[in-house]
């Protein structure tokens, strides 16, 4: 019998202890298709390696989990360098809708999913969605007008309440 | 690479412990797999897994949760509640492949 048969089988640790009470807290501030993806993925990344994951959404970043917005969101190249594009391009009419045609697609090229979609796919892997009562006020929206898997409208206080010893993204 | 013993049998694997050499798999190995992650498979486990393995074979690369959700017709839900906490990782190790590189 050799070493190789008596050692103990080499086995991946997926429940390393500590691992089950990590936590993620992600505030999305902006309603922008580009800055929308980002917070969506990282959530669905964590829950994918068992990370409780609470997501809140506040200010811009409730176009969202706005029913009314949400499937529509868009990417304008206007004010962002990372496009390479002459800065007076960008504000030519058509630009914005072009643009968003264009992300959209090299987006679903890859087989991530928009963004009603892949909220329902964060939701079925146990994340945890939050809206920001002073956006819901100030907006005059109530939990009808929002998608139907958050769980509810919350302070500032309570969304930090819910993510004690939480690792947080601001984004 | 080393080799470990697992079901009676040397198999190839990466530091980690997943298979490297797919084809050393079958289904009483996948079995023994799930066992050493504390995993009993049944019917429902193996769908995913002969999922995985068929997914494999004509893609080259395992799928990632959502393809396993879109292309195998497996609610992601109950792939939580199957393989829990790590679906996607627990999928591949004990259909003997690789771990997903997609993102999403």
């Amino acid at each position: 019998m050799t070493t190789t048969d008596t050692a103990p089988a080499i086995v991946p640790s997926f429940d390393t202890p500590g691992s089950a009470a990590r936590k993620l807290a992600i505030i999305c501030s902006k309603g922008s298709l580009d800055m929308a993806y980002p917070g969506l993925i990282l959530a669905n990344a964590a829950l994918g390696e068992g990370v409780e994951t609470h997501m809140f959404f506040t200010f811009w970043g409730f176009d969202i989990i706005n029913k009314k917005t949400m499937a529509d969101l868009r990417f304008t190249p206007l004010g962002n360098t990372a496009t390479h594009m002459p800065q007076g391009l960008g504000g030519i009419p058509g630009v914005t809708h072009l643009a968003t045609s264009k992300l959209k697609k090299s987006i679903a090229d890859l087989d991530v999913p928009e963004v009603p979609e892949f909220l329902e796919q964060i939701v079925a892997s146990g994340g945890h969605l939050w809206a920001c009562r002073m956006s819901a006020d100030m907006n005059h929206l109530t939990e009808q007008d929002l998608y139907d898997e958050v769980e509810g409208i919350i302070s500032a206080s309570d969304f930090i309440e819910k993510t004690e010893g939480a690792q947080l993204l601001f984004i | 690479m080393p080799v470990t013993t697992i079901d009676n049998r040397p198999v190839h694997v990466n530091d980690e412990g997943f298979l490297t050499e797919p084809a050393e798999w079958d289904e009483a190995l996948g079995t023994a797999l799930a066992a050493e992650i504390g995993i009993e498979l049944g019917d429902e486990h193996w769908r995913a897994i002969r999922f995985l393995r068929d997914d494999y074979a004509s893609h080259g690369e395992t799928p990632t949760l959502r393809r396993v959700t879109v292309a195998g017709g497996i609610p992601t839900k109950d792939l939580f509640r199957l393989f829990p906490q790590k679906p996607a990782k627990k999928m591949a190790y004990v259909a003997g492949l690789p771990k997903p590189h997609g993102c999403v």
